[in-house]
Parts: C-alpha cells; sequence; structure tokens
C-alpha cells in the first residue's frame, strides 16, 4: 500500500469574477446541455413508446377536470366583468368578440400552461426528484438504460403535445361558459354567439396561440425535469425540486407570452 | 463463519483496480486505492460510513468518474468506454443499492421486467415470465409478484432489488450496504442469499459494509478500508488479529460474537 505516495490535489478553485456569478454561469451552461441533450436523443431511437403513452394520459386526461372547471369559471367571469364597461357605451354585442379575443389570444394558453406548471410540473420535479435522491436513475443507468430518455424525453415530449391540445379544449370550455353568460343576459342564440366569435379572431390569432402553447409545454417539461434531476439529496430537495419547478415555469411562461405577444403584434401590424 | 468458496479462480481477475484516487472539492476520499476481484470470489470491503466504500464502486459502476488510477473491469479500463461500451459492460454487473431502488411506480413484475424489455428484446413473453419466476424463485419472493415496493418490508425490497440485477445473469455483483437498516434475523437471511447467489449464478461479489457479520458471513476475503485506502486484507480472522488501534476499535465496537 503506498501511504507515502503525495495524494493529488484536486485543482485550486480559480474564479473568473466571483464564485456567485461564475456558479449562475455554470448553471447557465448545466440548463443549455441538459436542453440541447433533449434534441439530441428526441430524433433516435429506442423510444420509451408506453412511457410516453403514460404521460399523456398523466399530462392530458389526468388534467382536465381541473381545466373544465376553471375553463369554464373563466368564461363566465370574464364575460360578467367585462359587461358593465361595454353596456355604458351600448356595446354589449361587441360581448362574443371581446372574450373570443381575450380568450383565444392570451386567457386560453396562459390559463391552461399556469394550470399545468402547478399540476403537472411540480408532479414532475417532485417525481424525478424523489427517484434522484432514492437512487431509481442510477439504478436505470447501471442496468444500461438510459434515464434522460425514459424520464425525461418522455415526460416534455407529452407536456410539448398536450398542453396546444389542452388550450383548444380550455378555449372550447370558456368559450361555452361566456356563451351560459351571454345567453342568460342577451338571450344571444347559440349560432350567433359562435359566428360572432369565429368573425373576430383570425388564423393568426390561432397559430399563435398554439404555437405558444407548445412553448408552455416545452418549458413546463423541462423545468419540472431540470430540477427533478438536479435536485440535492434528501426528501427537503424534492420538496424544493417541486416547489421550484412551478415558480420557475410560471416566470418563464409569463416572460414568453410577453416575448411572444411582442413578435405576433409586430407581425400583424405588417 | 463462511468457508471459503472453492471454486474461485485466482488465475482471473474480474476486476483490478489500481493506483484509484478519487476527492471531493478538498476532501480525498480515496487515495490511491488498489484491489484484485478474483473470478468466483465473494470480497468484502469493511470500513467506517463516510470513508468511500459506496464512491468505490460506484466508479466501478462508471456512475462516479475516477480522478486518477486505472479501473479494469473484465478486461475493460471503465474510464476510457464510450457510452454504448459502457452500457455494454454494465450489463454484466448487477448493482444492489443500499436502498434497494425499487422503481416505486412499477410493480415487482415491472420492476424486473424493466431490464429484460430493453436489452433482451428477441425475449418471448413466456420466456420472460420463465425469467421473472426463475429470479423470484432464487430470492423467496415469488408471492409478491404482483404487488408494489410500497407493500414490501426492507428486507423483501432488498431481495428485489437483488431479483432485478439476477434478471440480466451479471457476471459481477455489487453490493453496497446489504444489510444496512435491517434487524438481525432479516440480515442473516440476505447474507444467506448473496452466498447463495454466489454459488448458484457463479458470480463474484463486491459487498461494501460495515456489518461485522455480514463480512464473516459472506466474504471469502475482506479488505479495510482505512483513510482511503486499503489497510489490511486477509480472511476474517486475519483482517481482525491485529494490533492496529484502528481496526481493533470497529471490531470492538461493531462486532459482538
Amino acid at each position: 500500500m503506498d501511504t507515502d505516495e503525495p495524494v493529488i490535489k484536486p485543482p485550486k478553485r480559480r474564479y473568473l469574477i466571483s464564485r456567485k456569478v461564475d456558479r449562475v454561469f455554470l448553471n447557465l451552461y448545466d440548463v443549455y446541455t441538459f436542453v440541447l441533450r433533449f434534441f439530441k436523443e428526441v430524433f433516435f431511437p429506442p423510444y420509451e413508446f408506453k412511457e410516453i403513452i403514460k404521460q399523456f394520459y398523466e399530462v392530458g386526461l389526468r388534467s382536465l377536470p381541473l381545466i373544465s372547471l376553471t375553463g369554464f369559471i373563466i368564461g363566465i367571469v370574464f364575460t360578467n366583468q367585462s359587461r358593465p364597461s361595454l353596456t355604458e357605451f351600448g356595446a354589449t354585442s361587441w360581448l362574443p368578440a371581446l372574450i373570443s379575443i381575450a380568450i383565444v389570444r392570451a386567457l386560453g394558453p396562459l390559463v391552461t400552461a399556469i394550470i399545468a406548471a402547478g399540476r403537472v410540473g411540480s408532479s414532475i420535479g417532485a417525481e424525478i426528484g424523489s427517484m434522484k435522491v432514492t437512487e431509481q436513475i442510477d439504478a436505470m443507468e447501471v442496468s444500461a438504460t438510459n434515464p434522460y430518455k425514459f424520464l425525461v424525453v418522455s415526460r416534455v415530449l407529452a407536456t410539448t403535445l398536450m398542453i396546444p391540445i389542452l388550450m383548444m379544449y380550455t378555449v372550447f370550455v370558456a368559450l361555452m361558459g361566456a356563451y351560459v353568460n351571454v345567453h342568460q343576459h342577451e338571450q344571444t342564440s347559440f349560432a350567433t354567439f359562435m359566428v360572432d366569435v369565429f368573425d373576430a379572431i383570425t388564423f393568426l390569432d390561432i397559430f399563435a396561440s398554439v404555437f405558444k402553447s407548445f412553448l408552455f409545454g416545452f418549458t413546463i417539461g423541462m423545468v419540472g425535469c431540470y430540477k427533478g434531476y438536479n435536485s440535492s439529496k434528501g426528501t427537503e430537495g424534492v420538496g424544493k425540486a417541486a416547489n421550484s419547478s412551478v415558480v420557475t415555469a410560471m416566470v418563464l411562461i409569463f416572460i414568453e407570452e410577453l416575448l411572444t405577444m411582442q413578435i405576433i403584434n409586430a407581425i400583424r401590424s405588417m | 463463519m463462511k468457508k471459503t468458496n472453492p471454486n474461485i479462480n485466482k488465475e482471473n481477475k474480474v476486476i483490478s483496480i489500481r493506483g484509484l484516487k478519487k476527492a471531493f472539492e478538498d476532501y480525498k476520499v480515496l487515495r490511491g486505492v488498489d484491489l484484485d476481484l478474483y473470478q468466483g470470489e465473494n470480497l468484502v470491503v469493511l470500513g467506517r460510513s463516510g470513508t468511500g466504500k459506496s464512491v468505490l464502486i460506484k466508479i466501478i459502476a462508471g456512475l462516479l468518474k475516477l480522478d486518477k488510477g486505472h479501473v479494469n473491469v473484465l478486461g475493460q479500463e471503465v474510464n476510457k468506454l464510450k457510452p454504448k461500451e459502457l452500457d455494454e459492460l454494465r450489463l454484466k454487473i448487477g448493482f444492489s443499492f443500499q436502498n434497494s431502488a425499487l422503481y416505486d411506480s412499477m410493480t415487482v413484475r415491472e420492476n424486473l421486467e424493466f431490464p429484460l424489455l430493453r436489452h433482451s428484446r428477441d425475449l418471448s413473453q413466456q420466456e420472460i415470465d420463465n425469467l421473472i419466476e426463475t429470479v423470484l424463485d432464487a430470492v423467496g419472493l415469488a408471492q409478491t409478484i404482483n404487488q408494489m415496493p410500497s407493500e414490501l418490508s426492507g428486507g423483501q425490497r432488498k431481495r428485489i432489488g437483488i431479483a432485478r440485477t439476477l434478471i440480466l445473469r451479471p457476471e459481477i455483483m455489487l453490493y453496497d450496504e446489504p444489510t444496512a437498516g435491517l434487524d438481525p434475523i432479516t440480515s442473516i437471511e440476505i447474507n444467506n442469499l448473496i452466498n447463495e447467489v454466489q454459488k448458484r449464478f457463479n458470480t463474484s461479489s463486491i459487498i461494501i459494509t460495515h456489518d461485522l457479520t455480514c463480512a464473516r458471513d459472506t466474504g471469502d476475503r475482506i479488505v479495510m478500508l482505512l483513510d482511503g485506502q486499503f489497510q489490511r486484507q486477509g480472511t476474517f480472522e486475519e483482517v481482525f488479529n491485529t494490533n492496529d488501534e484502528r481496526v481493533k476499535a470497529f471490531y470492538d465496537y461493531n462486532f459482538i460474537e
């Protein structure tokens, strides 16, 4: 046993700016490589079809009750709150158009994404975080299974593809809620309501909302997986991963909403 | 006391480690470890908590990167393997985790199927069922096949964890604290299972533990990790027949004959 052999010294820590600033950039690099890995792995087999379908079910079908309730109530409340202002100008007939623009362009995608961030993002963060701290991810790795592909690719695919579908459903349910309210107050028929709704929106509105929803879905899945995958040891780490998944995803969703709104408005004014 | 396995082939080293060093930040965990594991041998690595025992087997399985040295497993340098080559090597290594690491969203059957469905795609469902039955019989838990991990006791979880690694018929088994957190009776059952696995599946094993009963009952050879290096090795008596205070303290505090 070579007890007298000099032991290697770990490299001295040198910081480019300061420890904290360096760490921010290192974390950003970590995020970059984590996201990049998704695009490297998503297009190549083997595919975890069973897990992907399971995640579609978790993200999509299991979100339906909450989305239905929230969407319907938002439709009613938004219509109700908008009516007094329009009544002042004698323009209540514009209600369907106003509601349709608000719901299709902003409320539908945003509400769906926020609900998904809370329900799905936190559960992804907690699940993967708990797998990390109980060495289940290591167990996959030593059994020569790619845990990134099994856990991350399947979940990010599910959120990216399901959120746009959920968004369309939310828009439909919210419009139904709005119709109930409009019909109750203005006795508007369903056909007239729907004609007014579709007259007010353009293909660009629908395209922009679907595009945003893909972006939001990708963000929710990626943030949840990243936070879970990088959670620290212990149950506290799992809680932090779940919480941080929701907070980070929401902040990013609002920033993305702001940016896409600017871009779409610029396109619209061309 | 375990009888030394007569089938140990001292001509064939399945694991050979030379000058292995690993540090986390400024904390030097392994300070030049040399180790050989022979075919058919159960080698116990003893040491106090935090001395780098688990780090050692995680490096062997390619879960952690080494700082310096050579780790040769079944003729391949682990730190020089490409990801695909490492995966192929991992199929020959079974890793039993300290907390079993069963996939808690899956039943026992799904846990056992998990590696098979990914690495033995040409197997029919009947063949998969037969393999599952064989390994569950080997660990004596055939009745738990449809249970969730949360419904199992700590000892049962350990056994299923071992069954999951056995299903791919590994040549090497790495046990990380196999008896940690178990009552004495269950610990003895796990020790017997480790010996049974060695005989029945002809595996070579490294058993990481600080449980001297486990070391005595399962080890053909014991090495003791102290201050980041292996300080003593041999049979159980040879290791503890010493005036080294650190070794004696370990024996006195941990072992009740």
